[in-house]
């Protein structure tokens, strides 16, 4: 299968700060790639790189064959990028449909077409029942189904997640794992940043680890979980001793 | 310590809670379970006075909280971390620290209350020049907690302290509050991460919709089948 992203040597400094160093990645078409990492060590940072929020110092991002360095985020999104927020941003005021519809209006310049693509990403995050609700009213977990509904709605070939998971409970952490795993099922190509590791170990074939703005490792799940240098900087002995049920 | 009897309040006249009645004693550990919307965060909201009781009254060592405004009521002794940071983003680290001992009681442990936290995240003290705002989402979650311990508060009341932390960091975390639970601080803990939480307070309550469902011991609820298909995923 091709490679639907390939990050090269991409590099981010915020003032003395090297955020991201010298980053090298890529996923297959249809793949699911976790980003994993301590706090702070870059993994926000490279999804804005990839998605033009900023531009990176040196590197490059190619998506579908295509260079994304350089293009705003609008253009990226066009390409067939899409992302979601790990704060929730939607447009508070705005009914969950219009907020959704927003993403729509991408392809679909008729507000009749829109809506309906709407509707489908709505009804696919189930998130049917809140369709006029304002999303300033949304629980959290809404929200962070508001955002995959919204980033859905662009029709996107490769999806970024950003915490998607963070502050659900175990037994909605399974839902969100079946709503990635369908995601994957319709083709999509996906980047996921999470803490959860029963999720990461779900969904993701390949991981790569991210410290201190640096690629430490990158392999199978299991691999990186029997990683010395990972259960260091990030997984701490609590879960190298009980990987199969720990929940964080 | 503190009760809360027969408290509801509302959010523009949707109920969030209705006549939710727990306490938490001197020194105890306490948590607040249930699903995303049942009514958690509101009732840390409803002790710190930032949502208006429609019913009920919350007391606080026998003092009555319902007229007192949110700053007075920190000042009694009660921190509140609240869900997703709520940090001042164009303060620097050490600022946003300082802010959360201005309470004249804590103010005079100033100093030592600031080691106490940097000792806790390394990050905090490595980071303690930067603007807030600037810092990832995770290391904002530290400074959030830090903040809330910033008070050296009776009753520390921590709403999902560990969003968004790697595991290594959320182990420390919860190792901390154990460590500052166990130096005689009461703690009312809301917390996703359901089996963590269980293993850190003695006693939870369970809300739905609302309202307490369910009421027991750490070990109890851990073995209750419904909390076990509801909120641990087993």
């Amino acid at each position: 299968m091709a490679d639907a992203l390939v990050v090269k040597d991409l590099c981010k400094r915020f003032g003395g700060l090297r955020a991201v160093q010298d980053v090298s990645f890529s996923v297959r078409e249809n793949e699911t790639l976790a980003l994993i990492g301590p706090n702070g060590a870059g993994k926000t940072t490279a999804f804005n790189l990839i998605m033009g929020f900023h531009r990176p110092d040196a590197g490059s991002v190619c998506a579908f064959g295509r260079e994304m360095v350089g293009r705003r985020p609008h253009e990226v999104c066009a390409h067939g990028l899409a992302r979601t927020f790990q704060v929730a941003k939607p447009f508070g005021g705005m009914t969950v449909l219009d907020n959704v519809m927003t993403g729509a209006f991408l392809r679909d310049r008729s507000p009749e077409a829109a809506r309906e693509k709407a509707h489908e990403a709505i009804d696919f995050v189930g998130l049917s029942s809140r369709t006029n609700t304002a999303a300033r009213d949304l629980t959290t977990i809404d929200q962070r189904r508001l955002e995959m509904a919204r980033a859905l709605a662009t029709q996107p070939r490769l999806l970024l997640l950003d915490e998607v998971m963070a502050g659900l409970n175990p037994a909605e952490v399974d839902q969100a794992v079946a709503l990635v795993d369908k995601l994957s099922s319709r083709g999509l190509t996906i980047v996921i940043v999470e803490h959860l590791m029963r999720a990461i170990m779900a969904v993701a074939k390949h991981i790569v680890v991210l410290d201190h703005g640096q690629k430490i490792a990158e392999g199978s799940p299991k691999e990186i979980v029997e990683n010395p240098e990972v259960i260091r900087a990030y997984l701490g002995s609590g879960y190298a001793q009980a990987p199969a049920g720990a929940a964080s | 310590m503190i009760e809360l009897n027969g408290v509801s309040a509302s959010y523009s006249r949707v109920p969030a809670i209705r006549e939710v009645t727990i306490n938490v004693g001197e020194g105890e550990a306490v948590g607040l379970l249930g699903a995303n919307g049942a009514g958690k965060s509101t009732t840390l909201r409803a002790i710190s006075g930032l949502v208006k009781l429609t019913a009920g009254s919350v007391t606080f060592l026998g003092q009555d909280l319902a007229t007192l405004p949110p700053h007075r009521i920190t000042e009694l002794g009660i921190a509140h971390v609240p869900e997703g940071r709520q940090v001042f983003p164009e303060m620097t680290v050490n600022e946003n620290l300082e802010i959360g001992s201005y309470a004249p009681r804590a103010r005079a442990e100033r100093a030592r209350s600031l080691e106490f936290v940097y000792g806790i995240f390394p990050r905090l003290a490595e980071r303690r020049k930067q603007l807030a705002g600037t810092m990832s989402g995770g290391e904002q979650q530290m400074l959030a907690v830090g903040r809330g311990m910033m008070l050296k508060p009776r009753l520390l009341m921590l709403d999902e302290p560990s969003l968004g932390l790697a595991p290594v960091m959320t182990d420390a975390t919860f190792q901390k509050i154990q460590e500052i639970h166990s130096m005689g601080t009461a703690v009312l803990l809301v917390e996703q991460n359901v089996n963590r939480a269980l293993t850190l307070v003695q006693r939870a309550y369970v809300l739905e919709s609302g309202r307490v469902i369910m009421h027991g011991t750490s070990a109890e609820l851990a073995n209750n089948k419904q909390v076990q298909a509801a909120y641990l995923g087993i």
